[in-house]
């Protein structure tokens, strides 16, 4: 049933016994033309773009858990598109724009709210990185605005303007940047793919992929053998186990990315805003959590869990930035599990292994990428060419030389 | 999480640096070079990685489980060099 202001007033007068699940539960074909890895974010909505905009028969995402159990569940919900490097630019922007019609597309509120995204700035090092930022991005068209010290006093007043050590001496603002409502996202677009006949088999797990000559012809599942045409793989931080699957290892490291949520409060925060000085940004979720994170915990992990030192490191940044937040409790804290690159930045290829695609290597930033990833990946499965904008998101970039590092610190993905 | 240095006993993570894993050696021929900078075999489960112990400035191949945060084996890395 597609959502409107019709099906509302007919549920209301029928006892809300009208509506039907958001999406079928089928069990898989013997054949898919195309089968996706990995029934998050990303994977969800290359089904979506795929069935929409390519035509390429029948569609399944295989998911080992459920519609949301993964990173698209588990992160701190803001979008924006202020990156500096070609490559990445082209890339997040259409990304942000995707966000800004996605709920027309979809037909499913996501509570796409641009309330802004300011970076902090303490030093005049640092200022001068953000005009550079800022400069580079309008000049991809990407809206961005540098505020001195007294209008980011004005934008946010209640931070700790005077800390000794790190007074605020400006920002960058994307005012077109924001927060989206993670589990409607991955809602939406499951239920998006599935009105356009994409079979979404949730609680089966890919356990290998059959390869034939250099050729992919499937994937072995825990449902057993699903034939395919073409796969695709988007299992974020396990993604080197499913290439491991094709003979291949990535230029990634999983690591454990930690966040937390404050008890609800009245509206403190009506934008998102992080800390120049040390890892930490905050937001508040319309049920009024203070959402906030920092940095990973730095070290190989699996485990959907941290450990202390960041929690402690994370509320003290806090504390120098917004000393009101003292005695606020924290509700719960979580991990989830980031595909690190080499680099900081995407991948989206082909493999080496015919008709077999990769998605991958997000880093702690998949989550504002969703649409735009899976608009290129689409793109790159229908088509066996790269998307324009995602062109540079190349696995062989790393042997080239041609790496993307918008923080210039080398092969080492746990300083990403 | 606690990591055993040979030398200082059971001490907090913090007083550790991730130096990434242990695995890769440096190769003689240029074109390996680009898998030793950037290739990973990332496992689930045990894994074998350096920490610097940041104290007493040893540098350590520890064995740790990437699933449970468990540690098993802790040597200083000059010994394993050695052995290999």
């Amino acid at each position: 049933m597609r959502y409107s202001l019709a099906s509302l007033l007919l549920n209301a007068v029928s006892g809300q016994s009208r509506w039907s699940p958001a999406w079928r539960s089928p069990e898989p074909a013997g054949h898919y033309d195309v089968v996706i890895v990995g029934g998050g974010g990303h994977g969800l909505a290359t089904a979506h773009y795929l069935a929409k905009h390519h035509n390429v028969g029948r569609i399944a995402v295989i998911e080992k858990g459920y519609v949301g159990s993964g990173n698209v569940g588990r992160n701190t919900t803001i979008i924006r598109s202020n990156y500096l490097l070609p490559g990445n630019t082209a890339f997040y922007e259409l990304s942000l724009k995707l966000w800004e019609g996605l709920e027309q597309d979809i037909n499913f509120n996501a509570m796409v709210s641009q309330r802004g995204v300011l970076n902090l700035c303490h030093t005049d090092a640092q200022r001068d990185a953000y005009v550079r930022r800022g400069n580079a991005m309008r000049l991809n068209g990407v809206d961005a605005e540098l505020l001195d010290a007294d209008q980011v006093r004005a934008f946010v007043p209640f931070f700790n303007f005077d800390n000794a050590r790190f007074p605020v001496k400006g920002g960058l603002l994307q005012k077109r940047g924001g927060t989206v409502r993670h589990d409607a996202v991955a809602w939406g677009y499951a239920r998006a793919a599935d009105r356009r006949g994409v079979d979404i088999i949730q609680h089966c797990e890919v356990t290998g992929l059959r390869i034939d000559k250099g050729v992919v012809t499937g994937v072995e599942t825990t449902k057993g053998f699903i034939g395919a045409g073409k796969v695709a793989l988007a299992g974020a931080g396990h993604s080197s186990r499913l290439a491991a699957m094709a003979g291949m290892r990535l230029p990634i490291e999983s690591h454990v990315l930690q966040a937390f949520v404050s008890e609800a409060l009245k509206p403190m925060i009506d934008t998102v805003v992080t800390f120049g000085a040390g890892h930490f940004y905050v937001s508040q979720s319309d049920k009024g959590g203070l959402v906030f994170g920092g940095d990973i915990d730095g070290y190989n992990s699996y485990a959907q869990r941290g450990n202390l030192p960041v929690v402690e490191d994370v509320m003290e940044s806090a504390m120098a930035l917004w000393p009101a937040l003292g005695r606020v409790r924290l509700l719960r804290s979580w991990g989830g599990v980031m595909d690190m690159s080499m680099d900081g930045s995407p991948i989206i290829d082909k493999m080496p292994v015919e008709n077999l695609y990769l998605n991958a290597g997000w880093c702690y930033g998949g989550f504002k990428a969703t649409p735009g990833s899976g608009f290129c990946f689409a793109h790159l499965i229908a088509n066996d060419q790269p998307h324009p904008v995602a062109d540079r998101l190349l696995l062989d970039r790393f042997t080239r030389g041609a790496l993307i590092d918008e923080k210039g610190v080398g092969a080492q993905p746990n300083l990403h | 999480m606690r990591l055993p240095c040979p030398y200082c006993g059971e001490r907090d993570s913090r007083e550790f640096t991730y130096r990434g894993d242990a695995g890769p050696t440096r190769p003689e021929a240029d074109e390996a070079m680009a898998d030793y900078v950037y290739l990973r075999d990332n496992p689930l489960g045990w894994h074998k990685e350096y920490w610097l112990h940041t104290v007493c400035r040893t540098w350590l191949v520890v064995e740790r489980n990437t699933v449970t945060h468990a540690v098993g084996t802790v040597v200083p890395a000059r010994n394993q060099r050695a052995a290999s």
